[in-house]
Protein backbone atom coordinates (compact mmCIF):
# COMPACT_ATOMS: atom_id res chain seq x y z
CA UNK A 1 0.00 0.00 0.00
CA UNK A 2 1.26 3.90 -0.65
CA UNK A 3 2.75 5.75 2.74
CA UNK A 4 0.41 8.59 1.85
CA UNK A 5 -2.85 9.09 3.04
CA UNK A 6 -5.68 9.32 0.62
CA UNK A 7 -7.99 11.68 0.82
CA UNK A 8 -11.90 10.67 1.34
CA UNK A 9 -13.05 9.24 -1.43
CA UNK A 10 -17.16 9.03 -0.09
CA UNK A 11 -19.66 12.28 0.66
CA UNK A 12 -23.06 12.13 2.71
CA UNK A 13 -24.85 11.33 -0.44
CA UNK A 14 -22.55 8.02 -1.18
CA UNK A 15 -24.84 4.70 0.42
CA UNK A 16 -22.09 1.94 1.13
CA UNK A 17 -22.26 -1.55 1.79
CA UNK A 18 -20.10 -4.41 2.22
CA UNK A 19 -18.72 -5.74 -1.02
CA UNK A 20 -19.51 -9.90 -1.77
CA UNK A 21 -16.46 -11.52 0.45
CA UNK A 22 -16.89 -9.51 2.97
CA UNK A 23 -19.19 -8.33 6.22
CA UNK A 24 -19.80 -7.43 9.69
CA UNK A 25 -19.97 -10.77 11.88
CA UNK A 26 -20.37 -11.28 15.67
CA UNK A 27 -17.87 -13.91 16.91
CA UNK A 28 -20.20 -15.17 20.38
CA UNK A 29 -17.60 -17.40 21.23
CA UNK A 30 -15.06 -14.81 21.83
CA UNK A 31 -17.35 -11.85 22.58
CA UNK A 32 -16.48 -9.70 19.70
CA UNK A 33 -17.34 -8.30 16.33
CA UNK A 34 -15.16 -8.99 13.57
CA UNK A 35 -14.83 -7.80 9.16
CA UNK A 36 -14.87 -11.15 7.66
CA UNK A 37 -12.26 -10.63 4.71
CA UNK A 38 -10.60 -12.57 2.08
CA UNK A 39 -8.07 -15.15 4.15
CA UNK A 40 -8.10 -13.18 7.64
CA UNK A 41 -10.64 -11.47 10.21
CA UNK A 42 -10.02 -7.89 11.12
CA UNK A 43 -11.20 -7.48 14.48
CA UNK A 44 -13.48 -4.05 14.81
CA UNK A 45 -13.61 -1.69 17.47
CA UNK A 46 -17.02 -0.72 19.29
CA UNK A 47 -16.95 2.93 16.86
CA UNK A 48 -16.77 0.92 13.77
CA UNK A 49 -19.06 -1.76 14.70
CA UNK A 50 -22.10 1.05 15.21
CA UNK A 51 -21.09 2.92 12.39
CA UNK A 52 -21.15 -0.38 9.44
CA UNK A 53 -24.35 -2.00 11.23
CA UNK A 54 -26.10 0.81 9.73
CA UNK A 55 -25.29 0.58 6.13
CA UNK A 56 -27.11 -1.96 4.12
CA UNK A 57 -26.21 -0.30 0.42
CA UNK A 58 -28.91 1.68 0.12
CA UNK A 59 -28.75 4.61 2.92
CA UNK A 60 -27.20 7.78 2.47
CA UNK A 61 -23.98 8.17 4.91
CA UNK A 62 -26.15 11.82 5.64
CA UNK A 63 -28.48 9.62 7.16
CA UNK A 64 -26.48 7.52 8.93
CA UNK A 65 -24.45 10.61 10.58
CA UNK A 66 -27.81 11.79 12.01
CA UNK A 67 -28.63 8.80 13.74
CA UNK A 68 -25.23 8.27 15.36
CA UNK A 69 -25.42 12.06 16.41
CA UNK A 70 -28.54 11.50 17.83
CA UNK A 71 -28.23 8.32 19.52
CA UNK A 72 -24.61 9.11 21.02
CA UNK A 73 -25.55 12.84 21.57
CA UNK A 74 -22.54 13.90 20.13
CA UNK A 75 -21.74 16.64 17.85
CA UNK A 76 -22.55 15.83 14.29
CA UNK A 77 -19.46 17.48 12.87
CA UNK A 78 -17.71 14.88 14.97
CA UNK A 79 -19.47 12.05 14.13
CA UNK A 80 -19.10 13.14 9.94
CA UNK A 81 -15.51 12.73 9.91
CA UNK A 82 -15.32 10.16 12.46
CA UNK A 83 -18.08 8.23 9.84
CA UNK A 84 -16.65 9.24 6.26
CA UNK A 85 -13.05 8.61 7.26
CA UNK A 86 -13.99 4.94 7.97
CA UNK A 87 -16.17 4.28 5.24
CA UNK A 88 -13.82 5.79 2.72
CA UNK A 89 -10.70 3.95 4.21
CA UNK A 90 -12.78 0.81 3.61
CA UNK A 91 -13.69 1.65 0.37
CA UNK A 92 -10.27 2.69 -0.65
CA UNK A 93 -9.27 -1.15 0.69
CA UNK A 94 -12.32 -2.64 -1.92
CA UNK A 95 -14.41 -3.56 2.10
CA UNK A 96 -17.05 -1.63 1.02
CA UNK A 97 -18.48 -0.42 -2.43
CA UNK A 98 -20.45 3.12 -2.89
CA UNK B 1 -8.80 -2.39 13.74
CA UNK B 2 -6.26 -4.69 14.31
CA UNK B 3 -5.68 -8.04 11.98
CA UNK B 4 -5.37 -10.21 15.26
CA UNK B 5 -8.57 -10.96 16.69
CA UNK B 6 -8.36 -11.70 20.38
CA UNK B 7 -8.80 -15.76 21.42
CA UNK B 8 -11.05 -16.36 23.72
CA UNK B 9 -12.59 -19.80 25.26
CA UNK B 10 -10.29 -21.61 27.57
CA UNK B 11 -12.93 -24.46 27.94
CA UNK B 12 -11.39 -25.58 31.30
CA UNK B 13 -8.18 -26.65 29.16
CA UNK B 14 -5.69 -24.24 30.41
CA UNK B 15 -5.30 -21.32 28.24
CA UNK B 16 -5.57 -23.26 25.09
CA UNK B 17 -7.57 -20.38 22.49
CA UNK B 18 -10.42 -22.09 20.23
CA UNK B 19 -9.40 -21.97 16.97
CA UNK B 20 -9.91 -19.60 14.02
CA UNK B 21 -9.51 -21.23 10.82
CA UNK B 22 -9.90 -24.55 9.37
CA UNK B 23 -8.12 -25.54 6.20
CA UNK B 24 -10.40 -28.67 4.75
CA UNK B 25 -8.34 -31.08 2.43
CA UNK B 26 -11.28 -32.67 0.64
CA UNK B 27 -9.02 -34.63 -1.47
CA UNK B 28 -5.58 -35.45 -2.60
CA UNK B 29 -6.91 -35.85 -5.70
CA UNK B 30 -5.67 -33.35 -8.50
CA UNK B 31 -5.06 -33.25 -12.09
CA UNK B 32 -1.85 -31.20 -11.54
CA UNK B 33 1.27 -32.42 -10.42
CA UNK B 34 3.26 -29.50 -9.13
CA UNK B 35 6.47 -30.64 -7.21
CA UNK B 36 6.28 -28.31 -4.58
CA UNK B 37 2.77 -29.62 -3.82
CA UNK B 38 2.12 -29.56 0.02
CA UNK B 39 -0.09 -32.61 0.36
CA UNK B 40 2.18 -35.51 1.63
CA UNK B 41 4.43 -37.37 -0.04
CA UNK B 42 2.37 -40.51 0.52
CA UNK B 43 -1.37 -39.30 -0.99
CA UNK B 44 -4.72 -40.51 0.45
CA UNK B 45 -6.78 -42.08 -2.21
CA UNK B 46 -10.36 -41.64 -2.90
CA UNK B 47 -11.59 -44.59 -1.43
CA UNK B 48 -10.03 -43.65 2.20
CA UNK B 49 -11.93 -40.22 1.63
CA UNK B 50 -14.43 -38.95 4.44
CA UNK B 51 -18.26 -38.93 3.12
CA UNK B 52 -20.46 -35.62 2.55
CA UNK B 53 -21.94 -36.20 6.06
CA UNK B 54 -18.84 -36.43 7.92
CA UNK B 55 -17.77 -33.11 6.30
CA UNK B 56 -21.62 -31.28 7.24
CA UNK B 57 -20.90 -32.90 10.97
CA UNK B 58 -17.56 -31.56 11.00
CA UNK B 59 -18.57 -27.91 9.76
CA UNK B 60 -21.23 -28.14 12.12
CA UNK B 61 -18.87 -28.77 15.26
CA UNK B 62 -16.12 -26.44 13.94
CA UNK B 63 -18.72 -23.16 13.81
CA UNK B 64 -19.57 -24.00 17.14
CA UNK B 65 -16.46 -24.15 18.24
CA UNK B 66 -15.35 -20.68 17.77
CA UNK B 67 -13.79 -21.44 13.61
CA UNK B 68 -14.52 -18.12 11.72
CA UNK B 69 -12.99 -19.33 8.32
CA UNK B 70 -13.11 -22.36 6.47
CA UNK B 71 -10.42 -22.97 3.30
CA UNK B 72 -11.63 -25.88 0.84
CA UNK B 73 -8.47 -27.00 -0.23
CA UNK B 74 -7.39 -30.05 -1.66
CA UNK B 75 -5.65 -31.91 -4.10
CA UNK B 76 -8.01 -30.23 -6.19
CA UNK B 77 -11.08 -29.50 -4.32
CA UNK B 78 -13.72 -29.11 -7.15
CA UNK B 79 -12.74 -33.02 -7.75
CA UNK B 80 -15.47 -33.69 -5.08
CA UNK B 81 -18.70 -33.33 -6.30
CA UNK B 82 -20.35 -32.19 -3.03
CA UNK B 83 -18.23 -29.41 -2.77
CA UNK B 84 -21.05 -27.21 -3.67
CA UNK B 85 -23.38 -28.95 -0.67
CA UNK B 86 -20.21 -27.80 1.86
CA UNK B 87 -19.97 -24.76 1.27
CA UNK B 88 -23.92 -23.86 1.08
CA UNK B 89 -23.68 -25.66 4.48
CA UNK B 90 -20.63 -23.63 5.79
CA UNK B 91 -22.00 -20.57 4.58
CA UNK B 92 -25.35 -21.59 6.64
CA UNK B 93 -23.35 -21.66 9.74
CA UNK B 94 -21.87 -18.16 8.55
CA UNK B 95 -18.55 -19.47 8.07
CA UNK B 96 -16.54 -17.78 6.25
CA UNK B 97 -16.10 -20.06 2.20
CA UNK B 98 -12.75 -19.89 0.80
CA UNK B 99 -11.98 -22.08 -1.73
CA UNK B 100 -8.33 -22.93 -2.63
CA UNK B 101 -8.05 -24.35 -6.27
CA UNK B 102 -5.68 -24.76 -9.52
CA UNK B 103 -8.89 -23.48 -11.79
CA UNK B 104 -8.87 -26.04 -14.46
CA UNK B 105 -12.03 -27.83 -13.56
CA UNK B 106 -14.11 -24.17 -13.33
CA UNK B 107 -16.62 -23.81 -16.03
CA UNK B 108 -19.26 -21.31 -16.42
CA UNK B 109 -21.32 -24.42 -15.50
CA UNK B 110 -18.97 -25.35 -12.57
CA UNK B 111 -18.64 -21.23 -11.51
CA UNK B 112 -22.77 -20.65 -11.48
CA UNK B 113 -22.86 -23.61 -8.43
CA UNK B 114 -20.18 -21.91 -6.74
CA UNK B 115 -21.44 -18.89 -6.76
CA UNK B 116 -25.17 -20.39 -5.72
CA UNK B 117 -23.69 -22.13 -2.63
CA UNK B 118 -22.76 -18.51 -1.42
CA UNK B 119 -19.25 -18.90 -2.03
CA UNK B 120 -17.50 -16.17 0.03
CA UNK B 121 -13.68 -15.93 -1.70
CA UNK B 122 -11.38 -17.53 -4.05
CA UNK B 123 -7.59 -18.34 -4.27
CA UNK B 124 -6.40 -19.19 -7.63
CA UNK B 125 -3.35 -20.87 -8.13
CA UNK B 126 -0.89 -19.94 -10.89
CA UNK B 127 2.86 -21.67 -11.82
CA UNK B 128 4.03 -18.82 -13.49
CA UNK B 129 2.88 -15.80 -16.36
CA UNK B 130 4.18 -18.20 -19.07
CA UNK B 131 2.30 -20.36 -20.51
CA UNK B 132 4.82 -23.05 -21.34
CA UNK B 133 6.54 -23.04 -17.90
CA UNK B 134 3.16 -23.10 -16.44
CA UNK B 135 2.60 -26.44 -18.27
CA UNK B 136 6.49 -27.48 -17.42
CA UNK B 137 5.73 -27.05 -13.82
CA UNK B 138 2.29 -28.42 -13.07
CA UNK B 139 2.44 -31.32 -15.87
CA UNK B 140 -0.34 -30.32 -17.07
CA UNK B 141 -0.89 -29.52 -20.65
CA UNK B 142 -2.25 -26.09 -21.58
CA UNK B 143 -2.94 -25.27 -18.29
CA UNK B 144 -2.64 -21.61 -17.87
CA UNK B 145 -5.25 -20.51 -20.66
CA UNK B 146 -7.67 -22.55 -18.37
CA UNK B 147 -6.62 -20.70 -15.28
CA UNK B 148 -7.20 -17.62 -16.89
CA UNK B 149 -10.46 -18.34 -17.86
CA UNK B 150 -11.11 -19.16 -14.32
CA UNK B 151 -9.67 -16.30 -12.90
CA UNK B 152 -12.19 -14.34 -15.53
CA UNK B 153 -15.39 -15.96 -14.53
CA UNK B 154 -14.71 -15.56 -10.78
CA UNK B 155 -14.39 -11.92 -10.99
CA UNK B 156 -17.38 -11.74 -13.30
CA UNK B 157 -19.63 -13.60 -10.81
CA UNK B 158 -17.96 -10.72 -8.46
CA UNK B 159 -16.18 -13.20 -6.14
CA UNK B 160 -13.30 -11.84 -4.69
CA UNK B 161 -10.09 -13.09 -5.90
CA UNK B 162 -6.51 -13.66 -4.71
CA UNK B 163 -3.86 -15.01 -6.48
CA UNK B 164 -1.23 -17.23 -5.31
CA UNK B 165 2.06 -17.77 -7.11
CA UNK B 166 4.45 -19.90 -5.87
CA UNK B 167 7.63 -18.46 -6.45
CA UNK B 168 11.11 -20.74 -7.45
CA UNK B 169 14.32 -20.02 -9.21
CA UNK B 170 12.80 -20.00 -12.43
CA UNK B 171 10.03 -17.19 -12.48
CA UNK B 172 11.46 -14.83 -9.69
CA UNK B 173 12.31 -13.15 -13.09
CA UNK B 174 8.48 -13.06 -13.75
CA UNK B 175 7.29 -11.22 -10.72
CA UNK B 176 6.33 -7.78 -12.17
CA UNK B 177 4.45 -9.48 -15.08
CA UNK B 178 2.59 -11.56 -12.33
CA UNK B 179 1.77 -7.93 -10.51
CA UNK B 180 0.59 -7.36 -14.10
CA UNK B 181 -1.15 -10.17 -14.77
CA UNK B 182 -2.76 -9.56 -11.47
CA UNK B 183 -4.07 -6.23 -11.51
CA UNK B 184 -5.70 -7.16 -15.40
CA UNK B 185 -7.30 -9.73 -13.60
CA UNK B 186 -8.73 -7.92 -11.09
CA UNK B 187 -7.66 -9.29 -8.55
CA UNK B 188 -7.81 -7.92 -4.92
CA UNK B 189 -5.01 -9.83 -3.46
CA UNK B 190 -1.81 -11.53 -4.82
CA UNK B 191 0.02 -14.21 -2.76
CA UNK B 192 3.84 -13.94 -3.57
CA UNK B 193 4.44 -17.06 -2.16
CA UNK B 194 8.19 -18.40 -1.81
CA UNK B 195 7.92 -22.40 -2.08
CA UNK B 196 8.12 -23.84 1.04
CA UNK B 197 10.24 -27.34 1.73
CA UNK B 198 8.55 -30.03 2.88
CA UNK B 199 7.76 -33.21 1.15
CA UNK B 200 7.83 -32.80 -2.07
CA UNK B 201 9.29 -29.64 -2.47
CA UNK B 202 11.96 -30.81 -0.06
CA UNK B 203 12.47 -33.91 -2.99
CA UNK B 204 13.08 -31.33 -5.63
CA UNK B 205 14.89 -28.28 -2.96
CA UNK B 206 18.02 -28.03 -4.79
CA UNK B 207 16.03 -27.26 -7.99
CA UNK B 208 14.08 -25.33 -6.66
CA UNK B 209 15.30 -23.08 -3.75
CA UNK B 210 16.24 -19.59 -5.02
CA UNK B 211 19.61 -17.96 -4.25
CA UNK B 212 20.34 -14.51 -2.24
CA UNK B 213 20.54 -12.25 -5.06
CA UNK B 214 17.15 -13.64 -6.34
CA UNK B 215 15.71 -13.02 -2.97
CA UNK B 216 16.75 -9.97 -2.86
CA UNK B 217 15.73 -9.34 -6.21
CA UNK B 218 12.03 -10.38 -5.34
CA UNK B 219 11.73 -8.53 -2.43
CA UNK B 220 12.64 -5.17 -4.85
CA UNK B 221 9.66 -6.26 -6.94
CA UNK B 222 7.51 -6.73 -4.15
CA UNK B 223 8.13 -3.42 -2.38
CA UNK B 224 7.97 -1.36 -5.83
CA UNK B 225 4.89 -2.66 -6.37
CA UNK B 226 3.33 -1.82 -2.88
CA UNK B 227 4.58 1.51 -3.58
CA UNK B 228 1.65 1.92 -6.11
CA UNK B 229 -0.74 0.90 -4.20
CA UNK B 230 -4.53 -0.52 -4.87
CA UNK B 231 -3.59 -4.11 -4.77
CA UNK B 232 -2.90 -6.07 -1.53
CA UNK B 233 0.52 -8.17 -1.49
CA UNK B 234 0.95 -10.55 0.91
CA UNK B 235 4.94 -11.80 0.83
CA UNK B 236 7.35 -13.62 3.53
CA UNK B 237 10.98 -13.63 3.12
CA UNK B 238 11.37 -16.82 2.71
CA UNK B 239 12.64 -18.82 6.24
CA UNK B 240 15.80 -20.00 5.05
CA UNK B 241 16.60 -16.56 4.39
CA UNK B 242 15.82 -15.07 7.80
CA UNK B 243 17.55 -15.29 10.71
CA UNK B 244 14.51 -16.18 13.32
CA UNK B 245 12.03 -18.72 12.55
CA UNK B 246 8.43 -18.51 11.34
CA UNK B 247 6.17 -18.88 13.71
CA UNK B 248 4.53 -21.56 11.83
CA UNK B 249 0.21 -21.38 12.38
CA UNK B 250 0.99 -18.98 14.94
CA UNK B 251 1.79 -21.82 17.59
CA UNK B 252 1.27 -25.46 17.50
CA UNK B 253 -2.26 -25.77 17.71
CA UNK B 254 -3.21 -22.28 19.23
CA UNK B 255 -4.86 -20.75 15.55
CA UNK B 256 -5.15 -23.56 12.87
CA UNK B 257 -6.25 -26.66 11.98
CA UNK B 258 -6.27 -28.85 9.32
CA UNK B 259 -8.50 -32.05 8.40
CA UNK B 260 -7.38 -34.26 5.87
CA UNK B 261 -9.24 -36.22 3.12
CA UNK B 262 -9.53 -39.58 5.41
CA UNK B 263 -10.66 -37.15 8.47
CA UNK B 264 -7.03 -36.90 10.19
CA UNK B 265 -6.92 -33.73 12.76
CA UNK B 266 -3.75 -32.06 12.16
CA UNK B 267 -1.89 -29.03 13.71
CA UNK B 268 -0.32 -28.04 10.01
CA UNK B 269 -0.76 -29.55 6.71
CA UNK B 270 2.69 -31.67 7.38
CA UNK B 271 2.37 -32.47 10.83
CA UNK B 272 1.75 -36.50 9.29
CA UNK B 273 5.32 -36.36 8.74
CA UNK B 274 6.10 -36.44 11.84
CA UNK B 275 6.61 -40.21 13.33
CA UNK B 276 5.94 -40.02 16.64
CA UNK B 277 2.57 -38.59 16.37
CA UNK B 278 -0.51 -40.02 15.68
CA UNK B 279 -3.54 -38.10 14.35
CA UNK B 280 -7.34 -38.79 16.01
CA UNK B 281 -9.70 -38.97 13.05
CA UNK B 282 -13.02 -37.63 13.49
CA UNK B 283 -14.89 -40.55 12.76
CA UNK B 284 -14.37 -41.28 16.09
CA UNK B 285 -13.68 -38.56 18.42
CA UNK B 286 -15.41 -35.06 18.72
CA UNK B 287 -13.38 -32.04 16.98
CA UNK B 288 -13.30 -30.44 19.98
CA UNK B 289 -12.23 -32.95 22.00
CA UNK B 290 -9.33 -33.62 19.58
CA UNK B 291 -8.26 -29.50 19.75
CA UNK B 292 -8.43 -29.60 23.12
CA UNK B 293 -7.02 -32.82 24.44
CA UNK B 294 -5.46 -35.33 22.02
CA UNK B 295 -2.07 -35.52 22.34
CA UNK B 296 -0.93 -34.35 18.87
CA UNK B 297 -2.73 -31.25 19.76
CA UNK B 298 -0.80 -30.51 22.80
CA UNK B 299 2.15 -32.43 22.79
CA UNK B 300 3.87 -28.50 21.04
CA UNK B 301 1.33 -26.82 22.00
CA UNK B 302 2.65 -23.56 24.22
CA UNK B 303 6.22 -23.51 25.27
CA UNK B 304 6.60 -26.32 27.84
CA UNK B 305 8.10 -28.83 25.45
CA UNK B 306 10.86 -26.16 24.47
CA UNK B 307 14.90 -27.35 24.09
CA UNK B 308 17.32 -24.94 24.53
CA UNK B 309 18.14 -22.38 23.17
CA UNK B 310 14.03 -21.73 22.33
CA UNK B 311 13.43 -22.24 26.42
CA UNK B 312 15.24 -19.19 27.30
CA UNK B 313 14.66 -16.59 24.19
CA UNK B 314 12.67 -13.39 24.69
CA UNK B 315 11.22 -14.31 21.33
CA UNK B 316 9.43 -17.89 22.12
CA UNK B 317 6.16 -16.68 22.45
CA UNK B 318 6.58 -14.81 19.27
CA UNK B 319 8.67 -17.72 17.05
CA UNK B 320 6.97 -20.44 18.78
CA UNK B 321 9.99 -22.47 18.14
CA UNK B 322 9.64 -22.34 14.55
CA UNK B 323 8.14 -25.58 12.73
CA UNK B 324 8.19 -28.69 14.19
CA UNK B 325 7.97 -30.59 10.54
CA UNK B 326 11.13 -28.86 9.53
CA UNK B 327 13.17 -30.04 12.84
CA UNK B 328 11.59 -33.51 12.34
CA UNK B 329 12.05 -33.00 8.10
CA UNK B 330 15.64 -32.04 8.41
CA UNK B 331 16.92 -33.13 12.01
CA UNK B 332 15.13 -36.02 12.67
CA UNK B 333 13.78 -35.01 15.57
CA UNK B 334 10.73 -32.63 16.17
CA UNK B 335 11.06 -31.51 19.40
CA UNK B 336 14.68 -29.52 18.24
CA UNK B 337 14.96 -25.63 17.65
CA UNK B 338 13.70 -24.98 14.20
CA UNK B 339 17.22 -25.01 12.10
CA UNK B 340 16.29 -22.02 10.63
CA UNK B 341 17.05 -19.97 13.28
CA UNK B 342 20.72 -18.45 13.70
CA UNK B 343 20.84 -19.83 16.95
CA UNK B 344 20.28 -23.60 16.24
CA UNK B 345 23.21 -25.32 16.49
CA UNK B 346 22.60 -26.76 12.77
CA UNK B 347 21.69 -23.59 11.12
CA UNK B 348 24.51 -24.88 8.67
CA UNK B 349 22.41 -27.32 7.46
CA UNK B 350 19.94 -24.56 5.93
CA UNK B 351 23.45 -22.75 4.28
CA UNK B 352 24.56 -25.94 2.82
CA UNK B 353 21.20 -26.39 1.20
CA UNK B 354 21.25 -22.76 -0.16
CA UNK B 355 24.71 -23.55 -1.57
CA UNK B 356 24.00 -26.75 -2.93
CA UNK B 357 20.89 -25.05 -4.94
CA UNK B 358 23.22 -22.39 -6.10
CA UNK B 359 24.80 -24.74 -7.86
CA UNK B 360 22.34 -26.90 -9.73
CA UNK B 361 21.42 -25.58 -12.89
CA UNK B 362 19.12 -27.76 -14.68
CA UNK B 363 15.72 -28.34 -13.03
CA UNK B 364 14.98 -31.24 -13.24
CA UNK B 365 11.84 -32.66 -11.07
CA UNK B 366 9.89 -35.29 -9.16
CA UNK B 367 6.65 -34.59 -9.92
CA UNK B 368 3.77 -34.81 -7.23
CA UNK B 369 2.45 -38.92 -7.87
CA UNK B 370 -0.21 -40.95 -6.08
CA UNK B 371 1.58 -44.20 -5.23
CA UNK B 372 5.31 -42.78 -4.59
CA UNK B 373 6.54 -44.28 -1.80
CA UNK B 374 9.09 -42.57 -0.05
CA UNK B 375 12.74 -43.58 -0.64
Amino acid sequence: MSSHTPPPVLNEDDCPGFNRGYRLQHDRVREQWVIQAPERALLADPIAVAILQELDGKTRIGTVIDRLAERYEAPREQIATDVLTLLSDLTEKRILRS
Amino acid sequence: MSETPHDGRTDGAGHTPAPMSLLAELTHRCPLSCPYCSNPVELERKAQELGTEDWLRVLEEAAEMGVLQVHFSGGEPMARPDLYTLIAHAHKLNLYTNLITSGVLITPQTMKRLDESGLDHVQLSFQDTDGPEADRLSDFPQVQPRKLEAARLITQAGIPLTLNFVLQKANISRIPAMFTLARQLDAQRVEMAHTQYYGWALKNRAALLPSRTQLEEASRYVAAEEAKGGLAIDYVTPDYYAARPKPCMGGWGQRFLNISPSGHVLPCHAAETIPSLTFDNVRDHALSHIWYHSRAFTLFRGTDWMPEPCASCARKEIDWGGCRCQALALLGDATQTDPVCSLSPHRHLIDDAIAEAEQTQDQTFIYRRMGHRPA
